[in-house]
């Protein structure tokens, strides 16, 4: 029932309102019943003749099999239907959402409702601005438009923010003419121009999108924080609001997510992990698996952090350009803390075989975290596993054979 | 960004200066200042900083800039190199 209403709602702009990402345990959100609008009843009529004191009355803005999302404030009636209009801050909910998806957990799925919205109180002469429907995005942008009159154009990226959408092509030319027109956004405003993020630019051709709606794309700012700035000064962008920075805090909040992508596959390599270190003489020994696999586990999972951890932190302190050999070099730092730890209690070999294992396993994932930079090509990418993974496989190679033969040479 | 630089010489960029009309749409959309505008034309002063991302051939109007996009990301090149170039690949 609820699946049908909302398959439904896509049909108008009013769509906007609803989210997957944002469904409150209590439909009638307090915002709505602050604002004025007349009610069903007063509360004053509900007073219950038994049990405890009942909840306010539904609010106008309710439909059946639909939830309003708490990031809007109220509807505002236009040409093309009733727009919600929404917060321009953040909320717990709203931070809470976003250290999860920086955890990773649930975030292919964090997205609001693609369509129009709006902050302040906009006329037909407003700025649209548009964005992806990944929910960290939308967020990014509305919090920097306090104060600010403008509609936001919503494109259906899947939940993907704008650089990684417009590179799959669903932050696209298509989309942007589709969703324009689904709108009717030439009634709605007077003027034929649309403000898009620089970072969508792989995806949207501008003289297409002009071609196929009518509106001309200005190119926005990188980051949605020098929007107002952008608009002051006549949809200028200065030179450094056209360019990438990639500073130690944007490095280190994507590590949770390399590591939750890392750390997935890791319980199977751990299993066989365990069960690789117990082949003994004695065919197989159950305290040789838990013990030696216990150290071959504590080296793989200091190879993780040496290479999708150290190296995001350090990477601009790190000698070379490639991440694989950026890897190799805090891999044999992590390395050498493990066979310091473990001492005597492991023979040479097996000292030999964890720095290797650890080293290989840090410039694995150091060479994967090419894909989270804003500044590493395809081409140079392919270049540099060529180069790397042939040495890691060997590596690795050599790691499981020497790790299962030392106890028979031992 | 100039503190980060990645392999040099690898970029599949190219203008091609005859067919520029100088409308500066590459300078505008580039995230790491390759081109640059002058006497009408466009000219590539960073290649080595390019990345790929293709945004100045998705909005050149008279297809003078020409870059292979794709996806800077190990597991999906992997991916490429097992299943070939023009396979569906699930990536990041």
């Amino acid at each position: 029932m609820q699946k049908l209403s909302i398959k439904k709602q896509e049909a108008g702009p009013g769509a906007a309102a609803c989210c997957i990402a944002d469904q409150g345990k209590n439909d009638r959100s307090p915002v709505i019943q602050s604002l004025g609008v007349p009610m069903a009843k007063s509360p004053e009529d509900d007073a219950p003749c038994c049990g405890p004191k009942q909840g306010p009355p539904s609010s106008p803005y309710e439909r059946p099999g639909y939830r309003m999302c708490r990031f809007v404030v109220d509807f505002v009636e236009t040409t093309v239907g009733a727009v919600p209009r929404i917060k321009t801050s953040l909320k717990f909910p709203d931070l809470a959402g976003t250290i999860r998806a920086r955890l990773g957990i649930s975030r292919d799925r964090y997205l609001v409702a693609p369509g129009l919205y709006c902050v302040g109180t906009p006329g037909p002469e407003a700025p649209v601005m548009v964005t992806a429907n990944y929910k960290l995005s939308f967020d990014n942008l509305r919090r920097e438009l306090d104060d600010t009159d403008a509609w936001i154009l919503v494109l259906d990226t899947r939940g993907v923010n704008v650089w990684c959408a417009a590179g799959k092509r669903t932050f696209s030319t298509e989309e942007v003419i589709r969703q324009v027109k689904r709108i009717s956004l030439d009634t709605l405003v007077s003027h034929r121009e649309l403000i898009l993020p620089q970072l969508g630019a792989p995806g949207v051709s501008s003289h297409k999108v002009k071609r196929g709606c009518g509106f001309k794309v200005i190119w926005g700012p990188i980051r949605a924080g020098d929007l107002k700035t952008f608009l002051r000064n006549g949809r200028k962008a200065e030179d450094a609001m056209r360019q990438l920075t990639f500073t130690t805090s944007e490095r280190m909040v994507l590590i949770p997510v390399e590591l939750s992508l890392i750390l997935k596959p890791s319980v199977a390599v751990l299993l066989a992990v365990f069960l690789l270190s117990g082949i003994s003489p004695d065919v197989f020994s159950f305290s040789a698996a838990w013990f030696r696999g216990l150290n071959v586990a504590a080296a793989y999972l200091l190879g993780v952090l040496a290479g999708a951890v150290a190296v995001p932190i350090f990477l601009p302190w790190l000698p070379g350009r490639q991440f694989y050999l950026k890897g190799i070099l805090t891999g044999i730092a992590g390395a050498f803390f493990i066979v310091f730890y473990l001492g005597d209690s492991i023979t040479r070999l097996e000292s030999l075989t964890l720095i290797l294992l650890t080293t290989t396993v840090s410039s694995y994932a150091a060479m994967n975290f090419t894909g989270a930079t804003p500044f590493t090509s395809p081409s140079g990418v392919e270049k540099e596993m060529r180069r790397g993974i042939p040495v890691q496989v060997i590596a690795l190679t050599v790691s499981i054979i020497t790790w299962v033969a030392a106890p028979f040479v031992g | 960004m100039k503190n980060f630089r990645y392999l040099e010489n690898v970029t599949t960029l190219r203008l091609d200066r005859e067919k520029c009309i100088g409308c500066s749409m590459c300078a505008i959309v580039c995230p790491h200042t390759v081109f640059t505008i002058m006497n009408r034309k466009a000219d590539i002063v960073d290649r080595d900083a390019c990345m790929e991302c293709g945004a100045c051939a998705a909005n050149c109007p008279v297809e003078a800039v020409s870059v292979t996009p794709g996806v800077g990301c190990a597991s999906y090149i992997i991916q490429t190199w097992i299943k070939g170039k023009d396979a569906v690949i699930e990536c990041c």
